[in-house]
């Protein structure tokens, strides 16, 4: 695998790692990345890792264009070597599927929906063959999720599930994007879950939302005032689907400021992961339950 | 010492040059969509060039001052009014406690930028000023101005009669040439369209704000064939959701192209043809909805040339303000 150099203008280098979306690429775009910052390179004002690609930014008047080009090149050898091991953490986010304020929205932009006779959810189980609406979230909220990017808007997360690729569930994004999506909402789109950290435009199929706030500018939610954004690539992420009750409790303890989610240390391998996904997962997961 | 919002025009925010370093948590830079103009109005009223001014879009706010202050208006031509009384544009002027500044109908560009001597104090938030409406971030309570609102002013004094001449600034040009790179997706389109998107006369949209512009008017792209790889989605302009630079021209659907600007949404699955070069930024800050627009291919080095342009440009105007 080589990876695609170009420049975005003349202030950013783009790398693509591969076309098509894997855990593997992103490793070696997360590699690179690691790498670069590490390097610490005069110049280079933003380094932003992203699914099977990833962006560095530098300031074309401290450093030479082409000698930053060099520069990665030379990383990139190691990168893809390198032997994708990541020190992270897994957390628990409730997910309240099926809510009446998805659906209110959903409902509201029927005719820019590939199948408006349908809800998202009904027309996502069945393209991914499903035969119930509980089956295919059985599967969303059964395995866990990897944080391949953080983007669009503040504090987003692409997630990308950690299952073999014929398991992916796949859906297309609305045929033109909707001007409202509440606020927390899970979508999905391609392979790629994400949480829309606020309210706005978007183009994900809407699935449920969590009473979880995943970016605070204001930094006063609990376990948001360090960083204002939870998620960070190398994230792994578990559902966990509740219902109507619990994510009214949940509410209120948010509100209150008195909740946080559960989050556990844990040691990611990609090969162990690929020798064996369900196991690997299995003990992730165990991390969280386990007790 | 504050300025108290009477009114506050179509969409006026709190900016600066921008918080750089957190855009891969989706934060993007911000800041004044015309730098050259952001910088300008601050040197005029004997500010830092980088501190927090106002950036009024198509039409003024009306502002109350509590206390005497030297203001500079740059950026497109919004005619400035003191108690009603026209000032002009590009040269900074006295305004006393009580006094009323206000607008008149825009003449030119899209953007004004409003210096006060001693700036804007609002809260640095990551090392900056600069509002990111979107993420309800920075300047006055993380959006635009409304009615009512109260902004603390710095301390500093300017002095008033300080101009820039026209031939110190940049000239608008129509239709507008925004130069860019080629690059990134490019190899998804055809020869022929590529030849085309060049061709065309392209007209800015109604959607057309800090976070990116839209144009339209041109030929709809036609796209090389492919099987579509894996996780990118089925539309032959998706991609597998990857970062977009400032300035990337994304085209979704391959009919309405897109460049992205200073509040860009940073990553995303759309196709981009390349990325619009820095030295043109500003000038599609000053753009209006319906402006015709055309693209043009420049090189690396040529891109690079022109960023040195701009450079002296700002140098030659900052030697003769300090002069």
């Amino acid at each position: 695998m080589s990876i695609r150099f170009n420049f975005g203008g003349d202030e950013h280098i783009f790398g693509e790692v591969s076309e098509a979306m894997s855990l593997d690429s992103f490793f070696i775009g997360l590699s690179m990345t690691n790498a670069v910052k590490a390097a610490n390179i005069k110049g280079v004002t933003e380094i932003c890792p992203a699914n099977a690609s990833f962006q560095i930014r530098f300031n074309p008047d401290l450093i030479k264009p082409q000698d930053l080009l060099k520069e990665l090149q030379s990383m990139e050898d190691a990168a893809s070597k390198s032997d994708s091991v990541l020190k992270t953490r897994i957390i628990e986010l409730p997910v309240y599927f099926q809510d009446p304020w998805t659906h209110e929205t959903c409902m509201r932009f029927r005719e820019r929906h590939q199948d408006p006779n349908s809800t998202d959810l009904e027309y996502s189980a069945r393209i991914n063959g499903f035969a119930t609406i509980d089956e295919f979230i059985a599967a969303y909220s059964g395995q866990p999720w990897f944080v391949s990017m953080v983007g669009f808007v503040a504090g987003l997360p692409f997630l990308y599930q950690m299952v073999e690729r014929q398991k992916q569930i796949q859906a297309p994004k609305y045929l033109r994007p909707r001007t409202d999506t509440p606020k927390l909402t899970i979508g999905h789109g391609g392979c790629f879950a994400a949480i829309y950290s606020v309210r706005g435009a978007g183009g994900y199929q809407m699935y449920g939302v969590t009473p979880a706030p995943i970016y605070d500018p204001t930094r006063k939610v609990r376990y948001l005032t360090d960083e204002m954004c939870l998620f960070k690539p190398g994230d792994i992420v578990k559902f966990k689907s509740v219902g109507r009750d619990e994510y009214d409790t949940l509410l209120e303890a948010v509100d209150a400021n008195t909740w946080q989610p559960t989050v556990r240390e844990a040691d990611f391998s990609l090969t162990e992961f690929n020798k064996d996904m369900s196991g690997t997962n299995a003990k992730l997961m165990e991390l969280i339950n386990g007790r | 010492m504050a300025v108290k919002v009477i009114s506050p025009g179509l969409s006026t925010s709190v900016q600066d040059l921008g918080r750089p370093g957190y855009y891969h948590l989706g934060i993007p830079e911000g800041g004044g969509m015309d730098r050259f103009a952001t910088r300008i109005a601050n040197l005029l009223v004997g500010n830092e060039p980088g501190a927090a001014l106002l950036e009024a879009t198509f039409m003024g706010p009306e502002l109350e001052f509590t206390e005497a202050a030297t203001v500079a208006v740059t950026g497109g031509e919004l005619p400035p009014k003191v108690n009603g009384e026209e000032r002009p544009t590009w040269e900074s002027f006295p305004v006393k406690a009580g006094d009323r500044l206000s607008f008149g109908y825009l003449k030119g560009g899209a953007r004004a930028y409003i210096a006060i001597s001693g700036g804007i104090d609002v809260p640095v938030v990551l090392g900056s000023r600069t509002t990111y409406v979107l993420g309800a971030l920075g300047g006055f309570e993380g959006r635009v101005l409304k009615a009512g609102d109260e902004l603390p002013i710095g301390t500093g004094t300017g002095t008033s009669g300080k101009s820039l001449p026209a031939n110190l600034r940049r000239p608008q040009i129509s239709p507008a040439e925004l130069r860019m790179l080629p690059g990134l997706y490019w190899h998804r389109i055809t020869e022929a369209a590529g030849k085309r998107f060049f061709e065309d006369t392209w007209k800015v949209a109604p959607e057309a704000d800090r976070i990116g512009y839209r144009f339209r008017g041109g030929a709809p792209l036609e796209f090389v064939e492919r099987e579509q790889p894996f996780g990118a989605g089925s539309d032959p302009s998706n991609i597998v959701d990857a970062c977009y630079p400032y300035g990337s021209i994304q085209v979704p659907s391959g009919t309405e192209p897109i460049v992205l600007h200073r509040d860009a949404v940073s990553g995303g699955g759309y196709m981009m043809l390349g990325v619009v070069i820095s030295a043109d930024m500003d000038l599609i800050a000053q753009l209006q909805p319906h402006t015709p627009a055309k693209f043009a291919p420049v090189t690396l080095d040529q891109a690079l040339a022109a960023r040195a342009d701009n450079a002296k440009l700002m140098a030659r105007a900052e030697e003769y303000l300090a002069g």
